[in-house]
């Protein structure tokens, strides 16, 4: 079987490629690599701000991922100037130039950036007069629009959707039920196709199901900026929450724009606090609640309209053109054009000869503009990502009520689950045009092509097993990888359990080599996971695995309350690194370091002992593997009843590298004394058995062709990224492994000690080595 | 024509890496260039996962600065993809062979368009890295791609040139970029993007300068393919070596050498072993002397020369069986070489003698960057178990503590956490020495009376085989390769190996027993817990059961 003709989305290609003959046990690997990567990922970077000090605090800790202390200047700029920068960065301008009162969200891939610029921008938003918060989750962030309702603010939160969403889900149905007086702004990271960490859902759903307004721009910073200042205004002419769908893409594209001054709001978070407002019929309770559905319909849904049709929101090009057009959803517009420029009906500035009709507002679908366009026309292709195809039914729904007689395409001809990808486009819109409108064709791109045709540029070049799927592991250095290297050697004495994952880059636990977790349910949600798996009579223990992050967000209280309050014998690990480590590096509660602006070094141990727990136990070094084994191996055994919670902490490596490597290069720079390690093995040693990788997966610890000539195995090898960690050596103890790993100690600017010690050393080694060498040489050729 | 073919299209540029290495950057430089150009510049990445090591692609658009008005109709600015499109795409950039064989799978580097830009040399995977065996991909296969999947490939190790540098692969593959002058920037322009970056600028101008000068020069070429099935490790554009010439060097190295072999055995080991040169020179076939010199020398250094000479004893018996004793002679160097292997086991005697050997230790200074003269330590991490101790011990001393439960768990106590010993200091240099002396008593030891009985078995089996089946023989030798490691893994060898010369057994009597034995053996390698050989062994005793059959 040919697994190229099983039409695997491009996501799914990507990490997976194909032992040639079982085509589904392919996909099934693509989908665990899906998962993978998602999962990790699951939140993407960090957060907070503000004055130089601060910076510099920030900066000693070396907390950023990313840090944007030099891009936040631009959003000073003021009218007139051409902001240079990347998406989130624009949207961040966007809010300010939009006098918006107050900013919130929780951070997370593709979005986490932007929570990271408005953390960085503190300073500014401060002489703005805008309040700025890191909300505990999404749901809080949504909450937070409460502030909207009574009060003319403008207000905006962000997180990554579809798993935010669903986590703010609450707080947005009532927000849209009562609806706002300010804007309120829902800029959601959609996250969606190849490189998602997600479940693959549309945030499409959530603006139906609480009939609140998607933008969904095109991917082009003037457009998304555009998106952030008529969204507000949308919101007050139709009292009306608005989501702003950001497409993974558009959060890290480059471009720019004309900027505008920034505001202050006319209205303060202060000047409300100090006047406030209450009225009954904004609250969301019976009789109001009845009230509210009705006004949805009845008075903001049409004036949604009314002002997307005056502001002309949505775009029409090539009318009159032809009698066929197209319909498509803004964000997926410059791939659409992309496709028509293959296929020669359009060119690069947009000049196309098939309408277009382009909806840059998504939900509510405007009745009267789809009659018009498609009025005279005998098909009409609606080019809708994801599933289920929400747009394509309404329009169903529109031209038949209307007695419309042009043919609706959609799914039909387009892949019906999936990206939206340049080739997937492509050849549905290829077609569409082949059916309706041949002329119009001028072009035949190689990707049409069948797959078996030599000029192809899918035609097989290289043999499919030699290019192994790479999927998103562990960093170098990792302080999570002992964790399991010790989880899987405690394994070896009690047997297998059932573990229950979490999101966080733990999960990337499940994948080669640690093998480790059955499911994840949801942020914070590890430990519910493991909920139903609870026996009096079984004599093996549930074991799940919580991030600080996801224990923060909730899992303090959906998982480790839920555990105590019944019962639950189970074993919960959370993984705690200091600070937000997925998202990359926001302070939480927990976190070690010092935060002008935040509380923080709220031990994890002392929230679960208050809320029950009596065996908790916190490691503070985790890469002493042997006794975090031990530690697993009692908390799998002991008499206790109740959950058992093992605290394990060590810092993220890669936040920690940021910081440590300028200090050590300053410091040898200096003159002081600075000791380098880093692992090695003995090749010599060394049989090649990978015993020590199935247990670690390290970055650094690979493999190199056996230098010696009578054996052909790979050897293992320490590559120069080496951190020096000591996972290897532990492992090496801790397992058992092999004699053949070593540490070194290089010695920057040493001191009159170290060189007379390393004298008589070298003395005494000499003499001792001296005898072996003679004896060998007599055998061995140099 | 439409604008697109008529060539009204933006510059693509597709970067594929890993996370971590760069790209972003690299992908930020080319964006920063086209702009001071002129040029509409777009980029656009998947981050988050990438950042966690995993592959990832950076994709930029760059539009030529219009030339008059814009035609109406339109919208004032280019409209650019965010995705690179398959067939497509002008400029792949891949910082690792694999990752050229991806962007070639996916169709972004095509023959007919791109120009592929790589870096030859290997980040394995982690399915690679995790096989008890050789789980490597053929490097030569992607080599080969990357030839026949694009229009021009320019291809060096851009890693080791970063490396060269203290600088990171995103700037020596930028150099690359620019060298290969398939964008219409000067190489100022690409300098200055570097420049304005304003971060480790000297180090990334001296990579970006490598990389510059090396994308001059032609890419390696895959070596042909051997006619016979490889029988010696030929590293082929892996490791940190310039790809293609490492294997190169080593073929020519190793041909020389058995040229010596033939004709001056005696040149390839040290003085005390010229008797065993001289019988290697006459009584083996010349195919089989480069392996038989080096297990001399091995079992030598290893044990005394009486042991080379057992060793010899035991290769004779294979050679002699030997067909055509002037052709390839299979059989006789693969015993040398596993005879030797096994002959030479890891133990705790043997590690030590490894651990203190010069050459190992200034290899371990060159590893680690220690310059001359720098103070450098070296801990080792030992584990003896209590049966690598029993092992080492007098046969019956052994017996007897292997046997004792208080001693046994004394020892346990003693061991549990390992221990992490200074080869550089005083103490922890002589520890080791006076273990590497106790060379001696190995003969008496427990272990040294268990394996040479069982390597006197496996060889009657195949001594035994050799006559009617010389391919399984040969197989039955190279059996041994499944025993390694030490500890449990050891442990988990030596079962594979007795279920495998069990299974040797049997096979004897069936048609294609040799490509059977040997797919068992692959089966020994592919998993820890043995449930692969197992199924393997299940299927063979489905089979017919005679050869007539």
């Amino acid at each position: 079987m040919n697994y190229r003709n099983t039409d695997l989305p491009a996501e799914v290609v990507r990490y997976v490629v194909a032992p040639g003959s079982a085509a589904s046990s392919v996909i099934v690997r693509g989908v665990q690599a899906q998962l993978a990567v998602g999962l990790a990922q699951g939140r993407c970077t960090r957060a907070r701000p503000t004055r130089e000090k601060f910076a510099r605090g920030r900066e000693e800790r070396g907390m950023a991922e990313r840090s944007f202390a030099t891009e936040v200047l631009k959003l000073r700029q003021g009218a007139g100037k051409t902001f240079t920068g990347e998406g989130i960065l624009a949207v961040t301008k966007a809010l300010l130039q939009s006098g918006v009162a107050y900013v919130g969200g929780y951070q997370g891939a593709p979005i986490s950036h932007l929570m990271d610029v408005l953390g960085d921008a503190h300073e500014i938003l401060e002489e703005l007069g805008v309040y700025f918060e890191n909300s505990a989750s999404e749901a809080t962030a949504a909450a937070m629009l409460a502030a909207s309702v009574h009060y003319p603010l403008r207000g905006a939160i962000t997180f990554k959707s579809t798993v935010g969403t669903n986590v703010a889900s609450d707080a947005l149905a009532n927000l849209a039920s009562g609806g706002v007086t300010g804007g309120a702004l829902i800029i959601v990271g959609e996250d969606y196709g190849e490189g998602s960490s997600i479940m693959q859902e549309r945030s499409h759903a959530f603006a139906m199901k609480s009939q609140m307004w998607l933008l969904d721009p095109r991917p082009n910073i003037t457009a998304i900026v555009n998106a952030v200042e008529t969204g507000f205004e949308l919101s007050e002419a139709s009292n009306t929450p608005v989501m702003l769908e950001l497409r993974l893409r558009s959060c890290h594209l480059h471009g720019s724009f004309v900027a505008k001054d920034s505001i202050r709001p006319p209205m303060t978070v202060k000047d409300a606090i100090e006047n406030p407002v209450r009225d009954l019929s904004r609250i969301v309770l019976p009789p109001a609640s009845f009230l509210h559905e009705q006004e949805k319909i009845a008075k903001r849904w049409p004036a949604a309209v009314k002002f997307i049709r005056e502001r002309g929101l949505n775009e029409v090009f090539g009318d009159g053109t032809a009698d066929v057009g197209i319909i498509v959803q803004g964000g997926l517009y410059n791939t659409l054009n992309r496709a028509m420029e293959l296929l020669g009906c359009s060119d690069a500035y947009g000049r196309t000869r098939v309408p277009i009709y382009v909806m840059n507002v998504t939900y509510p679908v405007v009745d009267s503009e789809i009659l018009d366009f498609c009025a005279g026309k005998r098909a009409v292709l609606m080019v809708e990502e994801g599933q289920p195809d929400y747009i394509e039914q309404n329009l169903n729904a529109i031209l038949r009520r209307a007695g419309a007689t042009a043919a609706l395409h959609g799914k039909d001809l387009l892949p019906a689950a999936g990206e939206y990808t340049a080739t997937a486009v492509t050849r549905g819109l290829s077609t569409f045009l082949h059916t309706y409108l041949p002329d119009a064709l001028d072009g035949e791109p190689a990707l049409l092509l069948p797959d078996d045709d030599p000029r192809s540029p899918f035609a097989v070049r290289v043999a499919p097993p030699v290019v192994q799927p790479r999927p998103p592991g562990l960093c170098t250095g990792c302080p999570e990888r002992p964790i399991f290297s010790a989880l899987k050697l405690a394994e070896r004495e009690t047997g297998q359990h059932h573990v229950s994952a979490d999101i966080g880059c733990h999960l990337f636990a499940i994948n080669e080599p640690f093998n480790l977790g059955a499911t994840t349910m949801g942020y914070g949600l590890g430990s519910a996971g493991a909920a139903a798996l609870n026996s009096q009579d079984a004599d093996h223990r549930t074991i799940a695995i919580m991030g600080d992050g996801g224990f923060w967000h909730n899992g303090l209280t959906s998982g480790v309350g839920n555990a105590v309050f019944n019962n639950n014998d189970q074993l919960l690990v959370v993984v705690d690194n200091a600070y937000s480590a997925a998202t990359g590096g926001q302070d939480v509660l927990s976190s070690k370091a010092d935060n002008p602006i935040r509380s923080t070094k709220h031990p994890i141990e002392r929230a679960v002992r208050g809320i029950g727990v009596r065996w908790a136990r916190t490691v503070t070094n985790t890469y002493k593997v042997a006794e975090l084994r031990d530690l697993f191996v009692q908390a799998l055994t002991t008499k206790e009843p109740g959950p058992k919670v093992i605290i394990a902490q060590s810092e993220c490596q890669l936040n920690r590298q940021r910081r440590v490597k300028p200090e050590n290069a300053k410091a040898i720079k200096a003159g002081k004394r600075v000791v380098q390690e880093r692992f090695g093995v003995d090749a010599d040693t060394c049989t090649g058995d990978h015993a020590c990788i199935r247990i670690s997966g390290c970055p650094s610890l690979t493999i190199k062709p056996n230098p010696d000539p009578m054996r052909t195995d790979p050897v293992a090898t320490v590559l120069d990224s080496c951190v020096g960690c000591g996972v290897c050596g532990a492992n090496a103890h801790a397992a058992s492994l092999c004699p053949s790993f070593y540490r070194t100690d290089v010695v920057h600017n040493e001191t009159w000690l170290d060189r007379t010690l390393a004298w008589l050393r070298s003395a005494w080694i000499s003499v001792l080595s001296g005898r072996v060498e003679r004896r060998a040489a007599e055998f061995e050729v140099a | 024509m439409s604008s697109w073919v008529d060539g009204q299209r933006p510059i693509t540029i597709a970067i594929l890496a890993m996370g971590g290495e760069g790209g972003g950057v690299l992908a930020d430089w080319i964006v920063a260039m086209g702009e001071r150009a002129g040029y509409t510049a777009q980029n656009t990445s998947v981050a988050g996962v990438a950042q966690r090591t995993g592959a990832t692609v950076y994709y930029v658009e760059m539009f030529p600065p219009p030339r008059g008005n814009p035609a109406a109709g339109g919208r004032l600015e280019p409209v650019l993809s965010v995705f690179p499109t398959p067939g497509e795409v002008d400029i792949v950039i891949a910082s690792e062979l694999l990752e050229a064989g991806r962007a070639i799978q996916r169709g972004f580097c095509t023959p007919d368009r791109t120009v592929l830009i790589a870096s030859t040399n290997r980040v394995y995977a982690i399915s690679e890295r995790i096989a008890l065996g050789d789980g490597r991909v053929d490097s030569n296969e992607l080599l080969e791609a990357a030839h026949r999947g694009s229009k021009k490939f320019i291809g060096t190790d851009f890693m080791q040139l970063a490396e060269q540098s203290r600088s990171v692969i995103s700037a020596s593959l930028f150099g690359g970029l620019a060298g290969s002058n398939v964008l219409p920037f000067s190489r100022e322009e690409f300098e200055a993007a570097v420049c304005d970056s304003g971060k480790a600028v000297d180090t990334s101008l001296a990579a970006f300068a490598l990389g510059y000068q090396a994308a001059q020069q032609p890419p390696p070429q895959p070596t042909p393919r051997p006619v016979a099935p490889k029988r010696e490790p030929v590293p082929v554009a892996i490791g940190r070596r310039p790809s293609g010439d490492g294997a190169a060097v080593a073929a020519a190295e190793e041909e020389q050498r058995r040229a010596v072999a033939t004709t001056d055995p005696g040149h390839l080991v040290g003085p005390g072993l010229q008797n065993q040169a001289k019988r290697v020179g006459t009584e083996f076939p010349e195919a089989a002397r480069s392996m038989l010199l080096r297990g001399c020398a091995r079992t030598a250094v290893y044990q005394d020369p009486s042991y080379t000479d057992r060793y010899l004893d035991r290769v004779a018996r294979l050679a002699a069986l030997e067909p055509d004793p002037s052709g390839e002679a299979r059989l006789t160097t693969e015993a040398a070489r596993h005879v030797a292997l096994w002959m030479c086991y890891q133990d705790t005697i043997h590690v030590a003698l490894q651990k203190i050997r010069r050459a190992r230790l200034a290899g371990v200074r060159a590893e680690a960057h220690a310059a001359p003269g720098q103070l450098m330590q070296v801990r080792e991490y030992l584990h003896p178990q209590i049966d690598e101790i029993t092992d080492t011990l007098p046969t019956r001393l052994g017996r007897w503590l292997a046997g004792s439960a208080f001693s046994r768990k004394l020892v346990a106590r003693l061991t549990r956490h390992g221990m992490v010993v200074n080869t550089t200091s005083i103490i922890g240099f002589t520890m080791l020495w006076v273990m590497a002396r106790m060379r001696p008593l190995r003969p008496r030891s427990l272990r040294f009376g268990r394996e040479q009985q069982a390597i006197d078995a496996w060889l009657d089996l195949a001594v035994a085989t050799a006559a009617d089946d010389y391919a399984l023989a040969c197989e039955i030798v190279e059996c041994q390769q499944v025993l390694k490691g030490y500890g449990q893994t050891h442990q988990h060898g030596t079962e594979s190996f007795t279920k495998l010369i069990e299974a040797a057994a049997t096979l004897a009597a069936l048609p294609d027993a040799a490509p059977a034995l040997a797919r068992l053996r692959s089966a020994a390698l592919a998993d820890e817990d043995g449930k692969a050989l197992q199924a393997g062994l299940a299927a063979i005793q489905n089979q017919p059961t005679t050869r007539s059959a």
